[in-house]
């Protein structure tokens, strides 16, 4: 098991590079001369020049990708002009925001998407199938950010349960009970869309599982109905659904994006949006580097726990 | 194509999504013919005015501007960026996935690194750094959603196109000197556009909904052009005091991404051809059976299990297959009982009836009845079935590869066989595990019950399978076709292993086999089925010696017989027939060479005489002859 942690770990690492590359060629795309784009039109040229100068912009672009690369594996993640601080510094602490709120979602999404998606395979066309396929529908066209907001008019305005928006009270809150009050009504937003995928894909793995020869081995031993769904289908079911939770963690990721402005959660996603509309250059590059190597890093530990759970899979 | 429309549109949701999205389109098309307000002059006057007030049906925004002409032209806008992106995206990823699949080798392998590491991002990052790069816009948006979705497309069509490049019409054009630009446009090109044509549709309302996301992050369209994006993004602020300005594009965008959903579900079902012949249906706990079942009483009071007039059916659409046509058969204690017939000749259908396992839907019980100790197990309730399967009346199936779980090991899966049915601890149930897989004569039976079924071969798997119908010491064994997924030595094997624990054990056992020389070296009788009925049934002995069915005695010829060359081995001509049309008469009447007109009409009976019986008008052998 080690060995093929290592093996998928080091398998990563061009993947990583890959990244770093895309994401280079992607800000070469930046029209006119960069440090312009950094410092604004109203630069002087003397401090175009200077930038240019303390950022390498001034060499061939190879060049200029090793020493960002070069930079970065140093933890150097350059500085934000905007907010006057090291990028990395501002990344792991906006990150951590958004750890919390995607993290919740994504156990949400698994967890409900995955007891739904059974519900329904196991009650195929029954009046339990039929109201989870409508809800999964109706999840998986609304958008994140509309239901968000429409979460906020129900029970913010409305009822008066939960906070309109923030991560914390911002007088006497950041208790455990007060993340919490803040983060049901972001997480669950966030967590529609990918719970209603999970629950679709879920109930067409478990109805592929179900017509499978040894769930008829199974009734034919005499276990329960319920062991035959829960743990005989469902077990099976695992090894493909597994993988599309994998995928769901970069749809999480994405939403979060737009949750997060919504809630004014002080998050990763709404960093990197204010620094797209403020020209922070080198705080977005930092950003989506950083949230695009998590994610891969969260794809080996999808792979590891497929191949914990499958041991047709060699390791 | 036809065809595909009448499929999709009996699909009522696909149909209303359909009707839904051609709407929006339509009022898309024709906002500016409409006599609606400019959607940009301000009105600072009248801002945050309530819907249905006068002159504006939707009320007006936090810049009075009317709502419902902001809500008609962002909904165009929308529409139009979307269908926009889908194409360019449609393009150039379908371009990249035909020319890598196509080239395949190291173009294939360059670009398919690229574009893997492409999805490695979530695709709202590559958007963002994409629109970072550019600048906010709603063009800029565009061609971010575009680029971020060009991946999918390229690697979908690549799989298709992979798969056409080897096909010899290609083959053909290569040979006849045509360039590479002209077979891909006039060979690959064709084949690929419908798969083109349905990522597309299932993709549309991603893009609607990504540019609508960078909009309202106000990285889209910026002032005073508005998509439903944007508009929503703006009334954000005002979400508390004017929720109507929220609610009015939201719940349009939920309009247009919950029809193309709906539409895309149908297309997808409508191609999809499991879900024609209802192979997506899942089996229940147990069998259906009709509610006018007439349940035929027992003939036989010795028999430990009584099978009488079983009938099952397949209800597939509007056709009906008879597969089980009233079968009569009794198991003795202790005696082997084979069943034998070709592939469709209902005798696995009959055996999966007695506990009801036969899948359903589509299967269904009409009639019938199975007595095992005095109840009848057909319509028995659930509770009773469970506490009956694997306990008294155990199963051992085909190809032990696919009949047990891939994912538990050997030992846990007989473990769960003993606790299913009796309450012992987890490791007084593994040494029992253990000690059943001594008694099926597995080497090392500690070791291999730690095993997972693919890491064990063929006759090992069956010997788990055996062990696990013998776990709680059942009074009889149905075995279906046990043996057939064996190589012949092992097939030996295995028939000597059940034959002593048969002996040891005193089960009853019901052998199905398709194979004469199988049942020659088990069964004490044996019920030889046809088309879901019997045609005949005998002791063993009598019959191989002396067949009375025409039928019986050409099964009998396919038996190979060591050393004995002289005899042709001859294949039986022609096909059962199919059980949802069965001919009058006869079922075997076509292919039979004795067939008169007689044995083509009405209901031929099974005579039945001694302990013999025979479904046939002209018998190889006169019956009654032999029990005078």
């Amino acid at each position: 098991m080690t060995g093929y942690i290592l093996k998928r770990l080091l398998s990563a690492i061009p993947v990583l590079f890959g990244i770093t590359l895309i994401v280079f060629l992607i800000m070469a795309l930046i029209p006119g001369d960069p440090a312009t784009a950094i410092l604004g039109s109203y630069a002087t040229p003397e401090n175009v020049a200077r930038l240019n100068q303390e950022l390498g912009l001034d060499a061939p672009m190879w060049q200029r990708y090793f020493i960002w690369l070069g930079n970065m594996l140093q933890g150097d993640f350059g500085r934000s002009f905007a907010l006057n601080r090291p990028v990395l510094d501002e990344i792991l602490e906006r990150f951590n925001a958004t750890l919390i709120l995607a993290g919740t979602a994504f156990i949400l999404c698994a967890v409900f998407g995955i007891i739904a998606g059974v519900i329904s395979a196991a009650n195929q066309y029954g009046a339990a199938d039929k109201a989870i396929t409508f809800i999964v529908l109706l999840g998986i066209s609304i958008p994140s950010f509309f239901l968000g907001m429409m979460m906020v008019l129900l029970f913010a305005v409305n009822l008066k349960w939960l906070p309109v928006s923030g991560m914390v009270a911002i007088y006497g809150g950041g208790d455990l009970p007060d993340i919490l009050k803040h983060l049901t009504m972001p997480a669950l937003a966030l967590a529609v869309v990918a719970t209603g995928v999970v629950a679709r894909l879920a109930r067409s793995a478990m109805l592929e599982v179900l017509r499978q020869d040894f769930i008829r081995t199974a009734r034919a031993k005499g276990v329960r109905e319920g062991s035959v769904i829960w743990r005989h289908a469902l077990k099976a079911a695992m090894v493909s659904i597994i993988p599309v939770l994998g995928i769901q963690a970069g749809f999480v990721l994405s939403g979060a994006v737009y949750i997060e402005m919504v809630f004014q959660w002080p998050g990763i996603g709404r960093m990197l949006v204010d620094a797209i509309l403020k020209r922070d250059i080198l705080l977005v590059q930092g950003g989506v580097v950083f949230v695009a190597a998590c994610y891969v890093l969260f794809n080996i530990i999808v792979d590891v726990a497929q191949s914990m759970l499958d041991p047709r899979i060699k390791t | 194509m036809r065809a595909f429309f009448k499929l999709l549109f009996r699909n009522r949701l696909a149909a209303a999504g359909a009707v839904v999205m051609a709407l929006v389109v339509l009022l898309a098309l024709v906002t500016p013919l409409l006599p609606l307000m400019d959607p940009d002059i301000t009105n600072t006057a009248d801002r945050f005015m309530r819907p249905f007030s006068e002159g504006h049906l939707f009320g007006t925004d936090h810049l009075g501007r009317d709502l419902l002409s902001r809500l008609m032209w962002g909904t165009r806008l929308s529409l139009a960026v979307g269908f926009a992106a889908a194409i360019i995206a449609a393009i150039i990823g379908s371009a990249i996935g035909i020319i890598a699949g196509y080239f395949a080798g190291r173009t294939d392998n360059i670009i398919m690194r690229f574009v893997d590491m492409l999805m490695a991002f979530p695709y709202i990052l590559l958007a963002l750094a994409i629109v970072a790069a550019l600048g906010p816009g709603l063009m800029n948006a565009l061609i971010a959603v575009a680029a971020v979705n060009i991946p999918f497309f390229a690697r979908n069509i690549r799989g298709i196109t992979v798969g056409i490049a080897h096909q010899e019409f290609v083959d053909a054009a290569k040979l006849a000197g045509l360039g590479h630009t002209k077979i891909i446009l006039s060979e690959v090109l064709p084949n690929v556009v419908p798969v083109i044509v349905i990522a597309m549709s299932t993709t549309i309302g991603w893009m609607i909904l990504e540019t609508a996301g960078l909009s309202f992050l106000g990285l889209g369209s910026q002032p005073p052009q508005a998509d439903l994006g944007s508009m929503l993004g703006e009334a954000r602020s005002a979400l508390i005091t004017s929720p109507h300005t929220s609610i009015v594009p939201g719940f349009m965008i939920l309009v247009i991404v919950m029809a193309i959903n709906l539409l895309g579900d149908g297309v997808r079902d409508a191609l999809d051809p499991r879900l024609k012949s209802g192979a997506l249906s899942r089996p229940t706990a147990t069998t259906q059976i009709a509610s006018d079942r007439v349940a035929a009483a027992s003939a036989n009071d010795n028999a430990i299990l009584s099978i009488n007039n079983l009938q099952t059916q397949f209800h597939i659409k509007d056709r009906i297959y008879k597969a089980v046509g009233g079968v009569d058969l009794d198991v003795k204690p202790g005696e082997c009982l084979g069943i034998i017939g070709e592939s469709g000749s209902g005798k696995s259908v009959t055996a999966l009836s007695v506990m009801g396992l036969v899948a359903s839907p589509p299967g269904i019980i009409t009639g019938g009845s199975v007595i095992y100790e005095g109840e009848d197990l057909i319509g028995a309730p659930y509770e009773k079935l469970r506490s009956y399967r694997g306990n008294r009346i155990a199963y051992i199936f085909q190809d032990p590869l696919a009949t047990l779980h891939p994912l538990y090991k050997v030992g846990d899966q007989l473990a769960e066989a003993i606790r299913c049915h009796h309450h012992v601890s987890k490791t007084a149930a593994r040494a029992k595990a253990v000690d059943l897989l001594k008694s099926v004569r597995i080497p090392n039976p500690e070791d291999r019950a730690e095993s997972y079924p693919h890491e064990l071969s063929g006759g090992m798997r069956q010997r788990i399978g055996i062990a696990m119908a013998l776990a709680n010491d059942p009074d009889i064994i149905i075995a279906d076709e046990p043996t057939t997924a064996l190589d012949v030595t092992v097939q030996a094997q295995i028939l000597a292993l059940l034959n002593d624990l048969r002996r040891e054990h005193g089960l009853a056992i019901i052998f199905i086999t398709h194979d004469f020389g199988v049942v020659a070296q088990l069964c004490d009788r044996v019920a030889v089925m046809y088309a879901g009925r019997i045609v005949e049934t005998g002791e063993t002995d009598t019959i191989l010696a002396d067949p009375a069915h025409p039928y019986t005695k050409r099964l009998i010829a396919c038996v190979p017989e060591l050393g004995g060359g002289r005899r042709q081995l001859a294949a039986i001509p022609g096909l059962p027939p199919v059980v949802d049309k069965l001919p009058d008469g006869c079922a075997f009447a076509e292919r039979c060479e004795k067939c008169r007109t007689e044995c083509t009409v009405g209901d031929i009976p099974l005579r039945i005489s001694g302990s013999r019986a025979v479904r046939c008008l002209y018998p190889e052998t006169e019956l009654a002859r032999e029990t005078a």
